[in-house]
């Protein structure tokens, strides 16, 4: 499937910015599963130092600093993003859960390094062994690996609440677990917290989703918006995608971003100002499927 | 000789030495069983390179020692060497605790030392440029990943930056401790911000002052030439093509525990104390924000721990980072030593691999043992510290995210936590430390000892200091031993067995240096604290000045009428905040008035009260601490004495407290006499003199406004406060009759450009200060402070003050009223413009999505 992304941001500030400094990373990233073309990322007012490089996980991102003075703000994003149908593996042949945990124990194998990283606490995630518990029902004795996180992903699905205004992009996820209600991103970092408290490699995913229209209705433009997931390492299927806002596992309607060990790895602009005030701040998502 | 003397060895030099020495400091000098002692040998004998120490402090005797001990104690009063202890409710900064008898290392010995020390640095730097570089450590399992992937310290954004030289590790430091037997373990290793080196030389020109005698005999060798190792190999650092790089220090700020050693250090190194807001990225390059514009910096030295140091990348809610830090050193723009992710290898769970890694990296035996660790990431230590958990200390492997308080839990709590997670934990053999002289107020004590030892990186190699910072415990059998929790730290002599060679930083390293009449531009921020300290400063006099007047009028002797004298003093308090007439009906209850006016000089919790003043000016003194000489700090720190109010509990009556505010004039005065002597007049004497200037102007402008709505404002006894509290009494007697008249009292007070304290000499050196100021003369016309400035000094100019002897009151309605109100309606503006041309350093804001 193709699709043609436009990711707009907008600051207001309500004093003079001397200076700032920023980091995107809104442009989405290659691999296997998807091409991107007609790349773009435009930045008012003019930055005076720019550059591309790819960060520690391998996402694109742009950094750069505006030193004029200014009191608006605006980055905006555009590629072309071809996604191809991805079949999903068959979950019953992935190995047992404990077997996938033992190798991420004393001593890891210089092969396992790279998802080793994605076993720890980060940033924005904590493992507790209440949240172990949360996940062994989902993990009985010998249970393969991925039907596992299927069932977890539809569990936190059904008994954690979507609820646009119940948290920030501050809430600790201490407090999700506690309320049981947020949003997507709330519920990729429940989901990981989850896995790697027993002991698995999980890790997050930013990127956007495709939105249908009602039937009837034409397609409301920029009104998408960002999406985030999480990813299980399997021995057998390498990284494996599962969407617990929606209870589904990704094809050819998810666009990925960028990826990381939760969300502060990946935040899509970043900035650091020297004045400014407060700041009003407008951020809007076009995903629109092409042919 | 007395009858028996023998050989003892000692490394592989034999000395003879005397056995049993009598009477003396080393008779009765007890020690621990089973405990290595620095000074005592094993049979009972003092160690051979004690001897010569042990002889001068006989020579001294126990009361001279102790006279010293006390001047030691005044030296770090007068210094301001503190040390400033995290939740302290009684003030956050506590004088340094220094025990005078020094730690003393033979020559021999410190060469082991020395060799081993430099091995470790040398090793921990490999290991840093691998976990940052091409991990190949961990692909070949020398080192578990998780010693790098479950760290919080591994910073991933510098994953790949390489710092000049390959060097990440510039400075390191290392806690040595003694085991019975005698070897010398590395119980830490700091690698992040090896703290000290500082309070070490501190303690070294303490000492060795106190005790010069001891000090020449002992032939010590000397420090200095390790911070000259340390400048040198700063300034190699800059990649700039400059003869003159510029390194900074940056600073957490004033509040951070080690803020005097970093003042300190920033100044006996030449370098610029900065914090955070300070500097500016601008095109990937580091700049320092003056008041003449932005200057290039090449070095930082860094006292902010890494994960703070750029909010950009890092810890996004830093306040004390630069924005665009990382950015700038990826391009190679400017050095951080220590390296950014330095801290990582600070961790313990490091310490079991290290002998290891030593084969395998430099292909030798690691010369000095850790202290015995256990990292529960490998199953079978987890399995040997749950066994064991009473007989080991058991603590995090990496500094966590969240606290565990390893010390509050229970054994089960504790072992479930090391299941759960067992990569987050480690466990040591608890340490026996030997012990070391100390002198307890009559004699020798053994007490408790570790040194941490410092190095830095040159071209080279490493280099290490001849000395340290030795710490002792609190009590003799305590083995805790923190300068937060109570224990006091002692200089480190090494001796040398060649002939010292003395070596200063004040020499021009023989190269020919650039005369130069202007100092290093002064940073915006600390042109800021000036102008605060100036103001404080003349707050405090200008109060105490007010306070005294309205005590001396208190006084019942004087007899009726008080009231209408002692009110303009009071009103002026009231304009500046710093009073509230509204409540009480002062004129009837006088026991109010007095209790309120003593709140005002000793109550520390009430704003604006002398004692809060002084209080601020310190922490603002503070804040200035590496551009004023010793002798502001001295005055400055007296302010706390002069204000503390008596111990004993009795009632403090009015008349006591003048005597005070006399004192504390004194002291006022003899800070402006030092400022004004001593600064060279370069920007940060002409800021203190601006914000002195202005706050004078206000607190004048005030007095006189208040004392012209008086109704008695002509009556000679009001006239006379006037004149007292501009210190113009005598001026004015010499000039005129003894009663004095209401015009020529404000002619002198407001209009005689000659009288330090009159109005137009103030506003007089403030067109002189601005006309001198950096950016005043960028553009042809005035800029909006001259604008303030001119227009103030005419419409004082043209004021006539005769038109008060001919008025009949009310006298404020008067040109003079008119005048007077304007100019002190002007100030704050001249003061905003000086804050936007010159301390504009906005704060620092973050917005994501």
């Amino acid at each position: 499937m193709d699709y043609r992304i436009t990711h707009r941001t907008i600051y207001d500030y309500s004093e003079a910015v001397t200076v700032s400094h920023h980091a995107a990373r809104l442009m989405p990233m290659e691999n296997a599963a998807q091409q991107v073309s007609d790349t773009s990322l435009s930045v008012f007012p003019t930055p005076a130092v720019r550059k591309e490089s790819s960060d520690y996980f391998g996402n694109k991102v742009c950094s750069f600093a505006i030193q004029e003075i200014h009191r608006h703000f605006e980055v905006v994003a555009r590629s072309k993003v071809t996604v191809n149908v991805t079949t999903t593996p068959v979950l019953t042949l992935s190995p047992a859960w404990e077997k996938v945990v033992a190798s991420f124990r004393d001593p890891v194998s210089p092969a396992d390094v790279a998802p080793y990283e994605f076993c720890m606490e980060s940033p924005l995630i904590r493992l507790m062994p209440a949240y172990a518990d949360f996940a062994r029902v989902s993990f009985p004795a010998g249970k393969s690996l991925l039907t596992g996180a299927q069932d977890l992903m539809r569990r936190i699905h059904e008994e954690f609440r979507y609820d646009s205004v119940a948290t920030t992009v501050a809430t600790p996820i201490e407090e999700v677990w506690e309320h049981r209600d947020g949003v997507c991103q709330d519920f990729a970092h429940v989901a990981i917290s989850a896995l790697r408290s027993l002991g698995l490699p999980a890790r997050y995913v930013s990127g956007y989703l495709r939105t249908h229209p009602a039937p009837g209705k034409t397609r409301l433009v920029g009104a998408d918006a960002s999406h985030a997931w999480f990813s299980v390492y399997c021995p057998v299927n390498g990284w494996v995608d599962f969407d617990p806002t929606n209870s589904i596992i990704p094809s050819d309607e998810h666009i990925t971003v960028a990826i990381g060990r939760d969300f502060s790895d990946v935040s899509p602009l970043s900035g650091i100002l020297t004045g400014g005030g407060e700041h009003d701040v407008r951020v809007s998502v076009d995903v629109e499927p092409l042919g | 000789m007395p009858d028996s003397a023998q050989t003892e060895v000692t490394g592989d030099v034999k000395t003879r030495i005397a056995v049993g020495r009598k009477g003396g400091m080393f008779d009765g000098y007890a020690h621990i069983a089973g405990v290595f002692d620095e000074m005592r040998a094993p049979n009972g004998d003092a160690r051979p390179h004690f001897e010569t120490l042990l002889s001068e402090l006989d020579a001294l005797g126990g009361e001279e020692i102790q006279r010293r001990r006390d001047s030691c104690e005044q030296i770090i009063h007068e210094q301001g060497i503190t040390y400033t202890v995290y939740g302290d409710a009684s003030g956050t900064e506590r004088p340094w605790r220094l025990d005078p008898i020094p730690l003393v290392i033979a020559p021999q010995e410190w060469r082991g030392v020395e060799k081993a020390l430099v091995q470790r640095a040398t090793l921990i730097n490999r290991i840093l440029a691998d976990c940052y570089g091409k991990q190949d450590l961990i692909r070949t399992a020398w080192l578990p990943p998780a010693h790098v992937f479950a760290q919080p310290d591994f910073l991933r954004p510098v994953h790949g930056l390489k710092p000049p030289g390959d060097t990440f590790l510039h400075f390191y430091a290392a806690d040595l401790a003694r085991s019975p037997d005698g070897r010398w373990w590395v119980i830490s290793d700091r690698t992040q911000i090896p703290t000290g080196a500082g309070y070490a030389l501190a303690n070294r020109l303490v000492t060795s002052r106190i005790f010069p005698e001891a000090f020449r005999s002992c032939n010590v060798q000397r420090v200095a030439g390790f911070f000259r190792e340390m400048q040198e190999s700063l300034a190699a650092l800059a990649t700039r093509k400059t003869d003159n790089p510029r390194v900074v220090v940056l600073t957490p700020g004033a509040y951070n525990e080690t803020y005097f050693e970093q003042t300190y250090l920033a100044r006996y190194l030449g370098y610029t104390l900065v914090e955070g807001q300070d500097l500016t990225v601008r095109d990937d390059r580091v700049f320092l924000k003056t008041i003449g514009g932005l200057e290039n910096v090449d070095v930082i030295l860094r006292r902010v721990d890494d994960d703070f140091c750029d909010p950009l990348e890092l810890r996004n809610n830093s306040m004390l980072g630069v924005p665009g830090l990382i950015e700038a050193a990826r391009a190679g723009n400017v050095a951080i030593a220590n390296a950014l992710g330095s801290g990582l290898l600070q961790s313990p769970a490091f310490k079991s691999f290290l002998p290891g890694l030593c084969r395998h990296e430099l292909g030798e035996e690691l010369l000095m043992p850790s202290v015995a660790t256990w990292w529960c990431g490998q199953k079978n230590a987890e399995k040997y510290v749950l066994s064991h958990l009473d007989e080991l200390t058991v603590k995090p492997a990496f500094r966590s995210q969240q606290r565990m308080d390893s010390e509050t839990l229970s054994n089960d709590e504790l072992r479930a936590r090391i299941r759960f997670q067992p990569h987050l934990w480690v466990a040591q053999e608890k340490v026996e430390l030997s012990t070391a002289p100390s002198w307890d107020g009559s004699g020798l004590v053994a007490k408790r000892t570790v040194m941490r030892v410092y190095l830095v990186a040159t071209p080279t190699g490493y280099k290490v200091m001849p000395g340290g910072l030795a710490r002792t415990a609190f009590g003799g059998e305590a083995r805790l031993i923190s300068m937060q929790h109570g224990g006091a730290s002692k200089d480190t002599w090494v001796l040398s067995d060649k002939p010292v060679q003395e070596v200063t930083l004040l020499q021009g390293g023989g190269r020919n240096v650039e005369l130069r009449r202007v100092g290093n531009n002064l940073p915006s921020r600390l042109a800021d604290n000036f102008c605060w300290l100036g103001r404080y400063a003349e707050r405090l006099d200008a109060t105490a000045r007010l306070l005294r007047s309205a005590l001396i009028r208190f006084n019942p002797e004087r007899g009726g009428g008080r009231m209408p004298h002692l009110m303009p003093f009071l009103q002026v308090l009231e304009r500046q905040g710093q009073l509230s007439l509204k409540d009480t009906d002062y004129a009837r209850n006088t026991e109010a008035l007095e209790a309120e006016l003593l709140a005002m000089i000793f109550d520390l919790k009430r704003t604006d009260s002398l004692s809060h003043i002084a209080g601020r000016l310190e922490r603002l003194a503070m804040a200035v601490r590496d551009r004023t000489s010793n002798d502001v700090w001295r005055v400055l720190s007296q302010l706390d004495e002069c204000l503390a109010p008596a111990g004993d509990g009795r009632p403090f009556l009015a008349a006591d407290a003048i005597p005070v505010l006399n004192r504390l004039l004194l002291l006022i005065a003899s800070f402006y006499g030092l400022a004004r002597e001593n600064m060279t007049r370069a920007q940060g004497w002409r800021f203190i003199d601006i914000g002195q200037r202005i706050e004078r102007s206000m607190y004048l402008c005030g007095l006189l406004d208040s004392a012209l709505r008086s109704p008695e404002a002509d009556n000679p006894s009001v006239l006379e406060a006037l004149l007292e509290y501009a210190d113009s009494t005598l001026t004015y007697r010499s000039r005129y009759s003894l009663v004095p008249n209401i015009a020529a009292v404000y002619d002198l007070v407001i209009l005689d450009g000659t009288n330090p304290r009159s109005l137009l000499f103030q506003l007089l050196q403030l067109e002189k200060h601005f006309d001198r100021l950096p950016q005043e003369s960028r553009t042809a016309l005035p800029s909006p402070g001259q604008r303030e400035i001119i227009k103030m000094v005419a419409r004082v100019r043209l004021l006539d003050p005769r038109e008060l002897f001919h008025s009949e009151g009310p006298w404020h309605e008067g040109e003079t009223g008119r005048v007077i109100r304007e100019v002190e309606a002007s100030l704050p503006r001249l003061s905003d413009a000086i804050a936007v041309n010159y301390f504009a350093h906005s704060a620092i804001s973050r917005a994501g999505t």
